[in-house]
C-alpha cells in the first residue's frame, strides 16, 4: 500500500528483476500468481480465456454451425428447440444455433471493449501526461474539454450519435464510443501525471537539464501507463455492458450479426414460449462481466491501484 | 466562500452553454435533413412549398443565427415546437418529466434503503462471513446489465406470478396503488445495481472510519456497538454517500432510459428515443439540454453542499 501507482507485474516485482528474468521464469511467476488465486478468481480467468479463445478461433472450430444458418429452411432443425446433440444449447426463434451465435457474439463484445479501452488508454496516457506535466494553459484547456464531455450523460450521447449514423459497423461504433470514454481516461492519466511530476526523480531529471520531451517520454509516461491501464481493466466490464445495451436497444452492430444484447432482445419476443434463448446469452453476458470485475477486484487488493474518477 | 459559489455557478452556466451549442451543432451536422420530418417525401416535389416551409421554420438562416434565436427563447423557458407533433417541447417535457423523476427517486430511495444496512453490516464484520456474502452478492449485482435484471424480474414477477404488470404506466391520478405497481419493477431493476455501488462505497468508507481513534475512545467509554456504528461510523460516511449518489445520476439517467424502453413507460427517456428516430431535432435538443442541466446542477449542488458541511475542503480548494 505504501508505494503508490508503481504497478508493474502481478507479483509487484522490481524492474531490474524483470529485465534479467528469462521468459521461463516469467511463466513460472505467472503460474505461481495464478495458483494463489481464490478458486472463484481462477474460474473467472479460465472462463475469460475460453471466451477469448473460442471467439478468436471461431472459424476454426470443427462442427460449429454458421451463426446465421436458419436450419428450418432446409428441414434440418426446429425453431425454438431445446438443447440437443446437434445444437448443444438449442436454437432460437428462427432456428439458428445458439452456441454458435454466442461465440460469434463474443467477438463483437470483445472487439468493442478491447478497442474502446485501447483508444482510451492511449489518449489518456498521452493527453493526461502532457496536461499533468506541462500544467498551465494546455492543462486548463484540456480539462475544460474533459469537464464538458463528462457533463454529458454518455449513454444519451451515444444513442444520439448512433441513431443518426446511416450505417453502424463495429468500427464506427468503437470510434463513437471512444469519443465518450476518452475524458475519463484523460482524467485518470492527468491525476497520475500530477503525482509523478512531483516526485524526486522528476526534479532530479530537471536539475540535470533533461529536456522536457525526454522527461515526458522517459519519466512521466512509463509511470502514468500502469494507472491508466488499471482503469482500462475496470472499464472492460463497463464497455461489455455498454455494447450489449446498445445491441439490446437495436443500436449496436446491425442484424443479423450476432451479439449478446441482440440475442437477448430477440429472445424477449418469445419469452413465454421458450426461455432458453434468453437464459444462455444472459448467463454468458453476466458471467463475462463478472469475471472482469472479479479479476480487477483481486488485482486491486494485491496492488494499490488507484480507482479514482470511476 | 461566496466567491467560490459564484465561481461554481459561472462554470455551471458555461458548461450548459457549451453543451447546448454542441448538441445544436451535432443535431444539425449529422445526416438527416429536418425537412424530411416536416414534409412527406412525395410532397417535396413542390419546390416552392418546400422553400416556404424552410423559411417558416428558419432553416435557411446560418446555424449561429438559429442557435442564438433558440437560446434566446430557451432561457425564457420556450424550447421551441416539436417538428413532428407541433406541440411545444416544454409542454411535452413537463408532461413526462414526473414519470422519469419518480422512477429515479424510487430507485435511489430503494438502493439507499438496501445499501445502508448492508454496507454497515459488511464493514462491521469485515472479512467474516456476512461481509464475504454481501461483497460477493454486490459484485454479482454490479455485473448485471439493467435490461437483463429487468427481463428476469418481468419473467418471474409479471409473467409467472402476475404480481405486477409487465409493461405500461399508471399515472399518479389513477391512485397510489396502481401507480406503485407500475413503478415497482423498473425501479427495482435500477436499484439492484445502484445498491451494489453504494454498498461497496459505504463499506470501504466505514472500514476506514472504524480505525479512527475516536471510535476506540467511544469503545473505551463503553458505548454499545450499535450506537458507535450508527452515530460515529455512519455519519461521516453519509457525505461520501451523497457524493456518490450525485455522481451516479449520470448512469442512472442512462439506466432509466433503458428501463423506460424495456417496460414501455411514457417517460422522457422513451420520448428522446422516438424523437431521435423521427429526426425531431427540437425535441432531441430540448430533452438533452434538460437532462444535462439536471446532471450538472445536481453535481454542483452536491459539491457546494460538501463544501458547506466539510470545512477542510473549503480551505484546500
Amino acid at each position: 500500500m505504501s508505494s503508490p501507482s508503481s504497478v508493474t507485474a502481478v507479483g509487484g516485482s522490481a524492474t531490474e528483476e524483470e529485465h534479467s528474468a528469462s521468459s521461463a521464469g516469467r511463466v513460472i511467476r505467472v503460474l505461481r500468481a495464478f495458483a494463489k488465486m481464490p478458486w472463484l478468481t481462477k474460474l473467472c480467468c479460465l472462463w475469460l480465456m475460453v471466451v477469448i479463445l473460442t471467439a478468436a478461433l471461431a472459424d476454426l472450430i470443427p462442427g460449429l454451425a454458421d451463426p446465421n444458418h436458419q436450419g428450418f429452411i432446409f428441414g434440418e432443425s426446429k425453431t425454438n428447440d431445446g438443447p440437443s446433440a446437434s445444437h448443444w444449447l438449442g436454437t432460437d426463434n428462427v432456428s439458428r444455433d445458439i452456441l454458435s451465435r454466442l461465440i460469434y457474439g463474443a467477438r463483437v463484445s470483445l472487439i468493442f471493449a478491447i478497442s474502446g479501452v485501447s483508444i482510451g488508454v492511449f489518449i489518456g496516457c498521452v493527453l493526461g501526461s502532457i496536461a499533468g506535466f506541462l500544467k498551465g494553459s494546455v492543462d486548463s484547456v484540456a480539462m475544460s474539454v474533459v469537464d464538458v464531455m463528462l457533463s454529458f450523460p454518455a449513454l444519451v450521447g451515444l444513442l444520439f450519435v448512433s441513431t443518426m449514423l446511416e450505417s453502424r459497423s463495429l468500427a464506427t461504433l468503437c470510434l463513437i464510443t471512444a469519443i465518450f470514454i476518452w475524458p475519463r481516461f484523460t482524467r485518470v492519466g492527468r491525476a497520475a501525471a500530477l503525482s509523478v511530476a512531483g516526485r524526486d526523480f522528476v526534479t532530479a531529471a530537471k536539475a540535470i537539464g533533461t529536456s522536457r520531451r525526454r522527461i515526458l517520454l522517459r519519466e512521466i509516461l512509463p509511470n502514468v501507463f500502469p494507472a491508466v491501464l488499471a482503469f482500462g481493466l475496470v472499464s472492460m466490464a463497463i464497455l461489455v455492458i455498454l455494447e450489449s445495451t446498445l445491441s439490446f436497444l437495436g443500436l449496436g452492430v446491425e442484424i443479423p450479426t450476432a451479439s449478446w444484447g441482440g440475442m437477448i432482445a430477440q429472445a424477449r419476443q418469445d419469452l413465454l414460449i421458450n426461455v432458453w434463448p434468453l437464459i444462455w446469452p444472459s448467463v454468458t453476458l453476466i458471467f463475462t462481466v463478472y469475471s472482469f470485475n472479479n479479476i480487477v477486484d483481486w488485482l486491486r487488493e494485491r496492488v494499490a491501484v488507484r480507482s479514482a474518477a470511476l | 466562500m461566496s466567491k467560490m459559489i459564484a465561481g461554481r455557478l459561472t462554470r455551471l452556466a458555461l458548461t450548459l452553454l457549451v453543451v447546448s451549442f454542441v448538441t445544436f451543432v451535432g443535431v444539425n451536422v449529422l445526416p438527416g435533413d429536418a425537412i424530411n420530418a416536416l414534409i412527406p417525401i412525395d410532397a417535396q416535389q413542390d419546390q416552392e412549398f418546400v422553400e416556404q416551409v424552410r423559411e417558416e421554420w428558419g432553416l435557411n438562416d446560418p446555424m449561429l443565427v438559429r442557435y442564438g434565436r433558440w437560446l434566446g427563447n430557451a432561457v425564457q423557458g420556450d424550447l421551441g415546437d416539436s417538428i413532428v407533433t407541433g406541440r411545444p417541447v416544454t409542454d411535452e417535457i413537463v408532461h413526462r418529466l414526473p414519470i422519469t423523476l419518480e422512477i429515479m427517486f424510487v430507485a435511489v430511495g430503494l438502493s439507499l434503503l438496501l445499501a445502508i444496512p448492508l454496507g454497515l453490516l459488511s464493514a462491521y464484520r469485515e472479512g467474516r462471513r456476512p461481509d464475504r456474502v454481501i461483497s460477493g452478492v454486490a459484485q454479482l449485482a454490479l455485473s448485471m446489465p439493467v435490461f437483463v435484471t429487468g427481463l428476469i424480474l418481468i419473467y418471474f414477477f409479471a409473467l409467472k406470478l402476475h404480481w405486477f404488470p409487465a409493461t405500461g404506466w399508471n399515472r399518479f391520478s389513477k391512485g397510489i396503488g396502481p401507480n406503485l405497481k407500475t413503478v415497482a419493477l423498473p425501479a427495482i431493476s435500477l436499484a439492484i445495481t445502484e445498491a451494489a455501488v453504494y454498498t461497496r462505497v459505504l463499506r470501504s468508507d466505514v472500514i476506514t472510519t472504524l480505525k479512527e481513534n475516536y471510535i476506540l475512545s467511544a469503545r473505551a467509554k463503553g458505548l454499545t456497538d450499535r450506537y458507535i456504528l450508527f452515530r460515529h461510523g455512519l455519519r461521516p460516511s453519509l457525505l461520501t454517500l451523497v457524493t456518490v449518489v450525485g455522481l451516479s445520476i449520470g448512469t442512472l439517467i442512462g439506466g432509466t432510459l433503458v428501463v423506460e424502453y424495456l417496460f414501455a413507460i411514457p417517460g422522457l427517456g422513451r420520448r428522446i428515443f422516438s424523437a431521435i428516430y423521427q429526426r425531431d431535432f427540437m425535441m432531441v435538443q430540448g430533452i438533452t439540454i434538460l437532462i444535462t442541466a439536471f446532471y450538472v446542477i445536481v453535481n454542483t449542488v452536491v459539491d457546494l453542499a460538501y463544501m458547506v458541511v466539510d470545512p477542510r475542503i473549503r480551505r484546500t480548494s
